[in-house]
């Protein structure tokens, strides 16, 4: 397009589209205007390429040079619009392909090679056969014939996308879509239609509550910044998501990057805060690219500057890069760091709305609660709070990982069961295995087996099975997992991005860590005092715990015990085999492995000995072989190596 | 406004926005705390001082928790008692149980609370960290693996003077405290001050002794071994001995070291009058003839270093002058040996400071005399302290004794040398005789007396008014410098003393002090003043021999040579 058509689409957003917000004609041209922004009318063909950070690590950016290269060989002009996840990151790369008066249409792992034949196809008109996802309801298009509609999938048909709405639908990085989407008129009307404590009231009606953890109501928080006395207020996003399997605002960055800028610019409005951070790990350079562009956008069209819109408010928005220290989503380490120092909580009160970033009223909420914020003013707080249960309302965003059919983000109304997730959304687990425990809460949370899978999810009655909603991972576990290998694993996590700070954290988790390890180690009948001491430490947990839990000086301390408590609670005898029986019911821990060469079925071929990286086995060619228990370090080369199935875990 | 909080079951006076520590202190009220720092904001990192909240049965921590109306405390509830020992033996299971090496043992504050807690079983073990030991200082040792990552040593070092050459590094349990990019403590901004010693509960930080070196020149009988003194030393030894602070014990602290087997005993205050004679001159001069103002006081060496980092530009305005140590040690090993007809090698010069960074000074290469060392090695007043008991003396049973002549009297001017204040006060004294020939008729400037950490007057000399301000605590005059670089204010002469209170509260001086300490030893130096009839540095007989027979006038040939120095920007890591 060129810059003289950029130009006028930017006149025809900024005069008929936000300063005319409450315009609801059905003026033709304005509609079919917006319309050709939406991408809902096109002249040429659209190809939509999933391009966050999921698809480019499944090989989007191939498939993107392959279809570029198709295009020019076949002399073919299309749009290329790169968007962001749409939360199916398990069959990525994700291609969708929008012919001119046709539906959009969404194919699934779509790598490089298969470009030609889907291309070919579909400009053929022709439906090709695999890989479908489904198609999309394109207003005023033709409907595939035999196409699943994607509304319908059963990954897609259960979720409420509020935030995740834009997400892998739109370029993130075009300002016009997404106010021809209706973005920024939230913005615009609650500025002049809205003062701040009225802001504050409805998105406390709403019932939103912060969407990082903690789950305080994001509306109370901001009256706090609203009511306290300053030359100066501070708004800050917190995007320092940092637990094992969590990718919730990275995708909400990447996918609709505006969403989030309109939130915080409603949120700073309503505590009268004038300037703000979005604070975020360096390990995001995809989401900070095109934050960072967008915030130019959005710069250009005057909805960041000074006077926005002549209504006299003052809005300013800073990107601060974090080193990637999990305890710099706490919100008093998040704000050591935005201000230069070393990232450490300090004792609470006083909490930040009363005084925070350099000793100012501040507001530190989460990616996930700014970008519920445009469509509460909106739509209005009933509407936000007739989705949910009695405490917890509107939706909550999860990433599912772990051994499960469907990995990806999803957006859920609260209340859906943990069951409805992974059975009926996420396909089950993988490979048709048994079910045996999902970690919720990341880290700090805690994990739920069989019998907590009907719980309804919002804050309480995670926190009531010993969970918690955490910012939203969900790590799925099946019956080859090893609950004593997790623990150690969220607990060495816990131990290396504990701050260091406060003693019952920087050297209890250690130690908890190092008892674990000792549950888990090879067997050492050298050491006489090793079973002695294996024991004690197991007989420290709880106690060792609770201190830790009660004494710590913030969040990430006060639940760092939970992924043993948890574990440790719901599955006993697994600890117990381990410590006593020295066996891992899983067979994951490789130290309490034995492996042992059948001597029927060893034809002492050698290949055992070559791949051996401890030199544990021993035999000569043509007779059977035999594994040195001492030496072997059980790492599972000949297993893997034998051809003659002759060795065996025992 | 006040309000009753219930502690312990019993009613107590809490005042709004004080914390519960505060309050439970002014009841005597004790919890015991390993972070805490009074008058500073709390920190909250070693969770000692946990009580529980009786209203929901939660566990907070007293030094950050502010007071609420009807609040219910319990301080040793079963539920804290063992909180708190868990936190302790977490500790203790990776602290080094060398305890019998330790510099700190009988005076530390994680075996006073093993103790309190009565920690009779290694309940929790495990791997220790194992960090080498920083001994890359001329004045400070590090051990890391003593290091409870309390914190107070950063926050002292980055709030009360101004220097933050250490912080935390690394995460988890390894991290530490040290350092930037975890280097050695040589290479980085610390001034050698001491203050995190100070404040140090375990055997972490220490002074670098020179023990070994001493004793073997005390018995070696071709070394005649001198000492001095520092004014502050006499009014706050007795502490090391369990006596109240404030005692002035100068003739009993003269006996004890001559037992120990110093030869010749002197005390630095003379120095200090010395200090004056120079210095009172060259500020005369520096006015008269149009130099560098404002002049800044050079006898504190932690000061010197930090000028000499974070203000190169402003090295002009230092007094040229050797701090008192310096100069009694150039005239001992000079003037005094050509009068006992010494070989000035053949000499081993001793200092008692309480002061680390006087050991640093000792060893600054421009802290020579033709070619030789004028001071061979530092103590501070721990360390006399400890000599003392290992030679088996009883002070508290000893015949007083005077210090040696020559050299051997000193005006009470150069005594109170020892609080902040006293330089400027003396200086005035005698600059003030310089100027106009006469006397000052008070000699007490009350406005720069006090524990204060900035202080100004304005003196009438003639028809001279001449502004001076001292400053304490090098982050004060961090603040007094900035504001004199951007016009601000504009002073005559300024005092800097590194540590807050001025020497009498040095780097060097008693670990634990009891509170109130430092305002009794301050007292106790203006007393001297007051008693004294000599009061002025000039006025002192044996500096007007001195001068006389030797240097001949202040800033002269001889002086200059000896009694002078210059300074140079130095690269550290900032």
């Amino acid at each position: 397009m060129s810059k003289q058509n950029n130009y006028s689409d930017k006149e025809f957003l900024i005069d008929d589209v936000l300063r005319d917000y409450s315009n609801n004609s059905k003026d033709k041209d304005l509609l079919e205007q917006i319309s050709i922004l939406r991408h809902d009318k096109i002249n040429e063909p659209v190809i939509y390429m999933g391009s966050g950070t999921c698809g480019l690590g499944a090989g989007a950016g191939d498939t993107l040079e392959a279809v570029k290269k198709y295009l020019d060989e076949k002399q073919v002009s299309a749009k290329i619009v790169e968007t962001g996840c749409i939360g199916l990151c398990a069959v990525e790369p994700i291609m969708d392909i929008q012919l001119p008066d046709y539906n959009r249409i969404s194919f699934q792992q779509v790598t490089a090679d298969r470009v030609n034949d889907i291309l070919d196809s579909i400009f053929q008109l022709e439906v090709p056969q695999a890989d479908i996802l489904g198609q999309f309801d394109t207003p005023e298009a033709k409907e595939w014939k035999g196409v699943k509609y994607l509304h319908e999938h059963s990954f897609f048909a259960p979720q409420k996308r509020i935030v995740l709405n834009n997400c892998g639908v739109v370029d993130p990085v075009d300002i016009r879509e997404y106010i021809a989407r209706g973005g920024y008129k939230s913005y615009i009307k609650t500025v002049n239609e809205h003062s701040p404590l009225e802001v504050c009231d409805v998105v406390e009606k709403s019932g939103l509550r912060g969407r990082g953890g903690g789950g305080f109501p994001a509306g109370r928080k901001w009256k706090f910044a609203n009511s306290a006395k300053s030359d100066q207020k501070y708004l800050i996003c917190n995007a320092d998501e940092g637990d094992p399997g969590a990718f919730m605002d990275r995708a909400v960055i990447e996918g609709d990057p505006h969403k989030l800028i309109e939130g915080m610019a409603i949120g700073a409005y309503a505590i009268g805060a004038t300037k703000a951070y979005v604070y975020i790990r360096a390990e995001y350079p995809l989401a900070i690219k095109r934050l960072e562009i967008a915030i130019e956008q959005a710069k250009d069209y005057g909805l960041i500057g000074k006077n926005i819109f002549e209504t006299g408010v003052d809005f300013e928005i800073k990107i601060k890069k974090g080193a990637g220290a999990f305890v710099c989503g706490e919100e008093t380490a998040l704000i050591h760091s935005v201000e230069g120092k070393r990232g450490m909580p300090r004792p609470r009160p006083p909490f930040p709305p009363t005084r925070g970033l350099f000793d100012k009223p501040t507001v530190v909420n989460n990616v996930e609660t700014f970008a519920n914020v445009p469509a509460i003013l909106q739509n209005g707080a009933e509407w936000f709070a007739s989705t949910g249960t009695e405490n917890s309302k509107g939706t909550k965003v999860f990433a599912l990982s772990g051994k499960i059919a469907l990995t990806g983000l999803i957006e859920i109304p609260m209340g859906t069961t943990i069951r409805e997730i992974i059975f009926d959304i996420a396909g089950g687990i993988l490979n048709n295995q048994k079910f045996k425990a999902v970690q919720i809460g990341g880290p700090s949370g805690g994990c739920l087996t069989e019998e907590n899978l009907d719980i309804q999810i919002d804050y309480e009655s995670l926190v009531n099975v010993g969970a918690m909603m955490g910012s939203g991972g969900l790590v799925v576990m099946d019956e080859h997992t090893c609950m004593v290998d997790v623990a150690k694993f969220f607990m060495g996590f816990i131990q290396r991005e504990s701050c260091g700070k406060c003693i019952p954290c920087r050297e209890g988790t250690k130690r908890l860590l190092e008892i674990l390890e000792s549950i888990t180690s090879k067997p050492n009948a050298s050491d006489p005092t090793e079973t002695l001491d294996r024991f004690k430490g197991m007989m420290q947990v709880e106690k060792l715990s609770k201190v830790i839990q009660d004494t710590s000086l913030c969040g990430l301390g006060q639940t760092a015990p939970n992924p043993v408590l948890s574990t440790y609670k719901r599955f006993k005898n697994e600890y117990e085999a381990h410590l006593f029986d020295r066996y891992c019911p899983a067979r994951v821990c490789q130290n309490l492995k034995v492996y042992k060469i059948d001597v029927d079925k060893c034809t002492g071929c050698t290949l055992c000995i070559k791949k051996c990286p401890v030199d544990a086995i021993i035999g000569t060619k043509k007779s059977p072989h035999f594994i040195v228990e001492d030496k072997c370090i059980g790492c599972g080369a000949c297993y893997e190596a034998c051809k003659f199935d002759a060795i065996e875990v025992v | 406004m006040s309000f009753l909080i219930k502690v312990n079951n019993k009613e107590i006076e809490a005042r709004n926005g004080e914390t519960i520590l505060d309050a439970m202190e002014r009841q005597g009220i004790q919890v015991p705390t390993l972070c805490h720092l009074k008058d500073m904001l709390p920190s909250g990192s070693c969770r000692m001082c946990v009580v529980e909240n009786a209203k929901n049965n939660r566990l907070v921590t007293a030094c950050s928790t502010p007071v609420e109306e009807g609040m219910e405390i319990q301080t040793h509830s079963s539920g804290v008692i063992e909180s708190r020992k868990t936190i302790v033996e977490l500790l203790l299971s990776n602290h080094p149980d060398d305890c019998l090496y330790c510099v700190r043992n009988k005076n530390c504050e994680l075996q006073d609370l093993s103790e309190e807690l009565q920690i009779r079983e290694r309940r929790i073990k495990g791997v220790k960290n194992n960090i080498h030991l920083d001994r890359s200082g001329t004045s400070l040792v590090r051990d890391p693996d003593k290091c409870i990552l309390c914190g107070r040593c950063v926050r002292v070092c980055e709030e009360v003077m101004g220097v933050a050459c250490i912080d935390f590094i690394n995460r988890g349990s390894q991290s530490i405290i040290g350092p930037p990019f975890d280097r050695t403590l040589n290479t980085s901004s610390c001034v050698n001050c001491g203050q995190c010693i100070m404040v140090c509960p375990t055997g972490a930080l220490s002074e670098k002794s020179h023990f070994p070196e001493l004793i073997s020149m005390l018995n070696n009988p071709e070394k005649t071994v001198v000492v001095q003194y520092a004014p502050s030393i006499s009014v706050s030894l007795a502490e090391e001995f369990n006596m109240p602070a404030g005692g002035d014990i100068s003739s009993i602290m003269n006996a004890a070291l001559r037992k120990i087997g110093f030869q010749y005993v002197f005390d630095t205050s003379f120095g200090a009058d010395l200090t004056i004679m120079e210095e009172a001159a060259e500020l005369v001069n520096r006015i008269e003839n149009g130099d560098t103002l404002p002049m800044i006081t050079s006898c504190c060496p932690g000061w010197v270093k930090f000028a000499e980092q974070f203000y190169p530009d402003m090295l002009p305005n230092l007094s040229s002058c050797k701090s008192p140590q310096q100069m009694m040690g150039a005239v001992i090993k000079s003037y005094w040996a050509e009068q006992l007809n010494k070989n000035p090698e053949d000499i081993y010069s001793v200092a008692i400071m309480p002061c680390t960074a006087k050991k640093f000074e000792a060893q600054r290469e421009e802290m020579t005399s033709r070619g030789i060392t004028d001071v061979d090695a530092v103590l501070t007043t721990r360390e006399l302290g400890q000599l003392i008991r290992m030679y088996g003396i009883d002070i508290n049973n000893i015949s007083p004794e005077a210090t040696d002549s020559p050299l051997g009297f000193r005006s009470s001017a150069g005594k109170i040398f020892g609080a902040s204040g006293g330089v400027m006060e003396a200086a005035i004294r005698t600059a003030y005789n310089m100027i106009t020939g006469e006397e000052l008729l008070k000699f007490k400037v009350e406005e720069l007396r006090g524990l204060d950490g900035c202080k100004e007057a304005q003196l009438k000399v003639d028809d001279l008014t001449i502004n001076v301000a001292v400053v304490n605590g090098l982050a004060n005059a961090r603040k007094l410098l900035d504001k004199v670089n951007n016009g601000e204010k504009e002073y005559h002469f300024i005092e800097v003393m590194a540590c807050p209170g001025g020497c009498i509260n040095g780097g060097g001086q008693h670990i634990g002090a009891a509170e109130g300490a430092v305002e009794a030893r301050m007292k106790a130096l203006y007393d001297i003043d007051d008693k004294e009839t000599v009061k002025t540095s000039h006025k002192n007989p044996e500096v007007i021999k001195l001068y006389k027979g030797f240097l001949g006038k202040p800033l002269e040939h001889t002086s200059h040579e000896l009694l002078h120095t210059h300074y140079y920007k130095r690269d550290v890591i900032l």
